[in-house]
C-alpha cells in the first residue's frame, strides 16, 4: 500500500526535532485536556504518537486515494452550475475520505472538535496532500483559515463555526477583486450596516477566489464609507447557509485544475463581522495570509518531492546507450540537485513552522492568562522569527518547487513533454506556488526588512554556534564564508542609501539570506541524521555557494549609472 | 431502528504481493515474508456495517475474529473506523481449523454474543480462498444467507427485512432477505472508509491480555499500565474453547475433516483464460485437463 509519509522518513525525522517538545508543552497545557477527552495525550511521548499515526492515516489516504484520482481530478475539475461550484467526482472521493478520517480542523482545540495538532504535523499533512493532488491541497488545506476566525473571532462565533469545520466543512478567504490583487488596500466591496436586520451586508465581486464556493467564507471588505484605503477594511464571515453569493465562474487555469477558482458575485449577502471594524487588513488579513504562505511553503515542497519521486522512477527505469540514464553524471546532476533543493526546502519549512508554532501556542495561552516574563520573551522572539522566515520558507519553497518540475520534466526528455506523464501536471501545478498569495518578489518586500535590520544575520550568526558532525564541519566553514559574503552585500547595499539600488537589489540579497539559512539547516540535519541527508548538504552547501558567488558578483560589480538600462 | 451487527474478519499473510520467498521449503506460509494484513474483503464487509451503523442511529458494530494473540489488531482496525467493541477467540485448540471447524468456532461465540441482527463478513479470505465460513456460519445458526453483497439498499423497520443488491455473474441481483441473517460482502463493494484520527488515538493502546503478556515478558512495565483499569474499552475481550463452550472434538484440526496431502510450489507461466458452458461435455473436458497438468488431484 502506498503510503506518502512512511516512505518519505525525511518527514518523521522533521517530526522527531527536539523543539516539539517545548510545543507540545504549550500547545497541551501540560496535557490537561487527557481526563476530559478520550482522544487527548496522556504526556509529550503520547503526543508524539498520536501525530505518527494520524500522519500515517495521511499518507494512507494520500498514496491510496487522492493520488490515484489526481489525473481523472485534472482532466475533469469543477463545473459551475445555478451559481453553485460542482467539485469533480474524484475531489468529492477524495474529501470523503478526509472527512471520514477526521483530518478537518486539526489545529482546532478539542473543546470544539478539533485534534488540537500544532502547525508542525498539521503543515506535514498538508505536505503530503499536495505531493498527491495539489489541486486537491488547496480544497483541503483551506481549513487553516478557521485559526483566524479562531483568534479573532468572539466566543460565540467559535461555538457556531468552528465545529463545523471540524466537522469537514469548507472555508475561503475572499480577498483579491479585479482591481485589488497584490495591492489590496484597493478592495472595495462594500460592506454596509443593516440596521433593521442588525447584521451587516455585503456587496460586489471578488475575484481569484480558490474554493470560492465554500460553506465559510472570510470576507475582506470595505465597511467605512469614503475611505480609499487599507484602513477602511473589515474582515467579515460569511456563511453559505446564509446565502447571497453566487459563483459567476470558475477560471480556466494552468493549473491545480481541481481547485475551484472563482468569480463571486455578492447580492446583499448577510454577514457578521469578525473582529474589530477597521482592523481587516492591517491586521487580520496579515495573519491569515501568513497562514497561508505556509501551506503554500508546504504545497511547495509536496509538489518538488512529487517532482523528485517521478524523475527518480523515470531516470532508473529509462535506458539509452545502453544503461539507465540515471548513470550518466548530466542526469543524476538534475536528480541531486532537485533533492537537495527539496531537502533544504522541506527543513526551511518545518523550522519556521516550528517558530510559528511556539508563537501561536504562548498568544493563546494569553488568551488565557498572562504571560510571564520569560514567556513574554519567548513569544516576542519566536514571532519575530515567524515573520522572518515564513516569506523564506514560501518564496524559495516556491521557485525551487518550479525549478524542480522544471528538471522533471528535463529528466523526462521528449516523454515529458506528453501528456501522458505526472510530470506535466506537477509542472502545470507547480506555476502558480510562486504568485499565488504573495509572488515571490512581494515575499521579498516582506522579508527586505530582516535583511537590512540584521535578523537574519543574527540568526545566522546563532546557527554557526550549534555544534555539527565532524563530516559537516568543512560545510560549517563554507557557510561562514557565505554569511560573510551577505554581511557584506547587505552593507554595500544600505551604505549606498539609494532606495531604487535598494529595491533592485532586494530579490539577491533575500535569496543569499535564504541560501545561508538552508545551508545551516540541511547541515544540522545530516548532523543528527547523516545517512539521510549528508548527500544533500553537500549537494545543497555547492549549490548554494555558486548562488551567493552570483549574488555578490552581481551586488559588488554593479554600477548604479546602469539603473536606467534596466527601467523599462 | 437500531440494528445489532457482527462484522467476521480475518487477520490474513498478505498472499497479493507473492514473492519466491513466500512458502517454506517445508510447504508451509512463510509468514515472516508476508505480512499480516486486515482480509480485503472483510473490509468492504466492515464498510457496509459501520454506513448501517451511521444511517441506523443506535446501532452497534461488534467485531469477531479469531486467530492468535496478534490478532487483536484486527478488532483495533474495526475500533479505529467505528466499531463499537470485539472479541477475539484464541486458543490453541483453535489452532488448524478448515473453514468447517472455523465456522463452529464462529458459529459458538455469535452464539455467546447473543442478541444480533446482521453478521456480516467478507465474500473469502485471501489465503484460502475458499468462500465457505460465511455461508457454514449461516448454517451452524440455522440463518438466512445472501452471499455476494455489494451494497445494503434498505432495511424495514416493519417487516425487518432487508434489501441487498448482490453481485453476479454478468449483472446485479436485488434481493430481500429476513433479519436475522448472515451477508457475505463481495470486493466489488464500497472500499472501507479510512482509520479516524481520533479514534485511533483513543483506542490504539487496547491490547488483547496475549499482547499485554507479550508486552511484560522480559519483566517490562506495561505503558500506560493506569489506564486499562480506568478505560475498560482498552481491553480487547479474548474468548477461549472454554469461553464460548465449545466442543473440543469440532475445533482446531480435530474439528477439521480437511487434511493437506502435500504442497507444491508451482510458477504460473502464462495468463490466460477460456468460457466454458455448463454442459457436460465442457465440464468434462475440464476435469480431464485439469488432472492432466496436475492443477487437481
Amino acid at each position: 500500500m502506498a503510503n506518502f509519509y512512511t516512505e518519505h522518513p525525511e518527514l518523521r525525522h522533521h517530526l522527531n526535532n527536539p523543539m516539539m517538545k517545548r510545543i507540545c508543552e504549550l500547545k497541551e497545557r501540560n496535557y490537561r485536556d487527557k481526563d476530559e477527552f478520550d482522544y487527548a495525550p496522556q504526556d509529550y511521548e503520547d503526543a508524539m504518537d498520536s501525530y505518527d499515526k494520524v500522519l500515517e492515516i495521511t499518507g494512507e489516504i494520500t498514496g491510496e486515494v487522492i493520488a490515484a484520482n489526481a489525473e481523472s481530478v485534472d482532466l475533469e475539475g469543477p463545473h459551475c452550475a445555478d451559481g453553485r461550484v460542482e467539485y469533480a467526482s474524484g475531489t468529492k472521493v477524495n474529501m470523503d475520505a478526509m472527512v471520514k478520517a477526521g483530518l478537518n480542523g486539526m489545529t482546532m482545540p478539542r473543546r470544539f472538535g478539533g485534534l488540537n495538532f500544532p502547525i508542525t504535523p498539521y503543515t506535514m499533512c498538508a505536505e503530503i496532500v499536495a505531493a498527491a493532488d495539489a489541486g486537491f491541497s488547496n480544497i483541503w488545506s483551506l481549513q487553516d483559515c478557521i485559526e483566524t476566525l479562531y483568534e479573532f473571532g468572539n466566543e460565540d462565533q467559535h461555538s457556531r463555526f468552528i465545529p463545523r469545520i471540524c466537522a469537514g466543512e469548507t472555508m475561503s478567504m475572499d480577498l483579491t477583486e479585479p482591481d485589488a490583487g497584490s495591492d489590496l488596500q484597493s478592495v472595495m466591496l462594500k460592506a454596509t450596516f443593516d440596521e433593521a436586520e442588525n447584521c451587516w451586508r455585503l456587496n460586489g465581486v471578488k475575484r481569484f477566489i480558490t474554493n470560492g464556493d465554500a460553506d465559510l467564507h472570510l470576507v475582506l471588505a470595505r465597511s467605512e464609507e469614503g475611505t480609499k484605503d487599507g484602513r477602511g477594511l473589515s474582515m467579515f464571515i460569511y456563511d453559505k447557509r446564509s446565502g447571497g453569493v453566487n459563483v459567476r465562474r470558475i477560471e480556466n487555469k494552468l493549473g491545480i485544475h481541481g481547485s475551484p477558482t472563482c468569480e463571486l458575485v455578492f447580492k446583499n449577502a448577510k454577514a457578521e463581522l469578525c473582529g474589530e471594524r477597521k482592523l481587516g487588513l492591517i491586521k487580520y488579513v496579515m495573519a491569515l495570509m501568513n497562514g497561508a504562505r505556509l501551506g503554500i511553503a508546504a504545497q511547495s515542497v509536496g509538489l518538488s518531492q512529487a517532482a523528485y519521486n517521478e524523475a527518480l522512477a523515470y531516470a532508473k527505469d529509462r535506458k539509452q546507450f545502453g544503461k539507465a540514464i540515471i548513470e550518466f553524471p548530466a542526469v543524476y546532476d538534475m536528480l541531486s540537485t532537485i533533492k537537495a533543493k527539496l531537502d533544504a526546502g522541506r527543513a526551511l519549512l518545518y523550522q519556521t513552522s516550528r517558530y510559528v508554532d511556539i508563537y501561536k501556542a504562548l498568544d493563546d495561552i494569553a488568551r488565557e492568562r498572562k504571560l510571564t516574563p520569560e514567556e513574554r520573551q519567548e513569544q516576542k522572539k519566536y514571532a519575530r522569527l515567524a515573520d522572518a522566515f515564513t516569506p523564506l520558507a514560501k518564496g524559495m519553497n516556491s521557485e525551487y518547487a518550479n525549478q524542480n518540475a522544471y528538471d522533471c520534466i528535463q529528466v523526462h526528455g521528449g516523454s515529458g513533454f506528453m501528456l501522458e506523464y505526472a510530470c506535466q501536471r506537477i509542472y502545470r501545478d507547480a506555476r502558480i506556488t510562486s504568485i499565488y498569495e504573495g509572488t515571490t518578489q512581494l515575499q521579498t518586500v516582506a522579508a527586505i526588512r530582516y535583511v537590512t535590520n540584521g535578523s537574519y544575520l543574527a540568526t545566522l550568526r546563532d546557527y554557526e554556534q550549534i555544534e555539527c558532525s565532524d563530516e559537516m564541519k568543512p560545510l560549517m566553514e563554507r557557510v561562514k564564508a557565505m554569511t560573510d559574503k551577505f554581511e557584506a552585500c547587505t552593507n554595500l547595499v544600505k551604505e549606498a542609501a539609494d532606495q531604487e539600488f535598494h529595491d533592485l537589489m532586494a530579490r539577491r540579497l533575500y535569496e543569499m539570506a535564504a541560501d545561508c539559512v538552508m545551508s545551516h539547516l540541511i547541515i544540522q540535519d545530516a548532523t543528527q541524521a547523516p545517512e539521510m541527508f549528508s548527500g544533500s548538504a553537500k549537494v545543497y552547501v555547492n549549490y548554494a555557494e555558486a548562488e551567493v558567488d552570483k549574488h555578490n558578483s552581481f551586488i559588488t560589480n554593479f554600477r548604479k549609472e546602469d539603473i536606467s538600462c534596466y527601467r523599462k | 431502528m437500531s440494528l445489532k451487527i457482527v462484522v467476521l474478519a480475518k487477520q490474513v499473510p498478505d498472499t497479493r504481493n507473492v514473492g519466491k520467498d513466500a512458502m517454506t521449503a517445508e510447504g508451509t506460509i512463510n509468514r515472516a515474508a508476508l505480512p499480516a494484513i486486515f482480509n480485503p474483503e472483510d473490509l468492504n464487509a466492515l464498510e457496509q456495517a459501520l454506513r448501517l451503523k451511521e444511517s441506523h442511529p443506535g446501532s452497534t458494530v461488534t467485531m469477531l475474529t479469531m486467530g492468535p494473540g496478534r490478532a487483536a489488531e484486527i478488532i483495533r482496525e474495526g475500533l479505529y473506523r467505528g466499531a463499537d467493541g470485539g472479541y477475539l477467540l484464541t486458543d490453541r485448540a483453535f489452532a488448524g481449523a478448515d473453514t468447517l471447524a472455523t465456522s463452529y468456532a464462529l458459529a459458538t461465540a455469535i452464539r455467546k454474543i447473543g442478541e444480533y441482527d446482521l453478521i456480516i463478513g467478507g465474500r473469502q479470505a485471501i489465503d484460502g480462498d475458499t468462500a465457505q465460513v460465511g455461508p457454514q456460519v449461516a448454517e451452524k445458526l440455522g440463518l438466512t444467507q445472501v452471499t455476494y453483497a455489494e451494497e445494503i439498499l434498505d432495511v424495514d423497520e416493519k417487516s425487518r427485512k432487508i434489501t441487498i443488491k448482490r453481485h453476479i455473474d454478468g449483472g446485479v441481483e436485488t434481493v430481500t432477505a429476513p433479519m436475522p441473517l448472515v451477508i457475505t460482502v463481495n470486493g466489488s463493494a464500497a472500499p472501507c472508509r479510512p482509520r479516524n484520527a481520533k479514534l485511533v488515538q483513543k483506542y490504539k493502546r487496547a491490547l488483547g491480555a496475549q499482547e499485554k503478556a507479550a508486552a511484560t515478558a522480559d519483566g517490562a512495565e506495561l505503558p500506560y499500565a493506569g489506564l486499562y483499569a480506568e478505560r475498560p474499552y482498552l481491553n480487547i475481550t479474548e474468548w477461549s474453547t472454554a469461553d464460548v463452550g465449545a466442543d473440543l472434538e469440532q475445533c482446531g484440526l480435530s474439528g477439521s475433516p480437511t487434511k493437506v496431502k502435500t504442497i507444491q510450489n508451482i510458477s504460473f507461466q502464462a495468463k490466460e483464460s477460456k468460457t466454458l458452458t455448463g454442459s457436460d461435455k465442457d465440464v468434462e473436458g475440464l476435469i480431464t485437463e485439469l488432472l492432466a497438468n496436475h492443477t487437481i488431484g
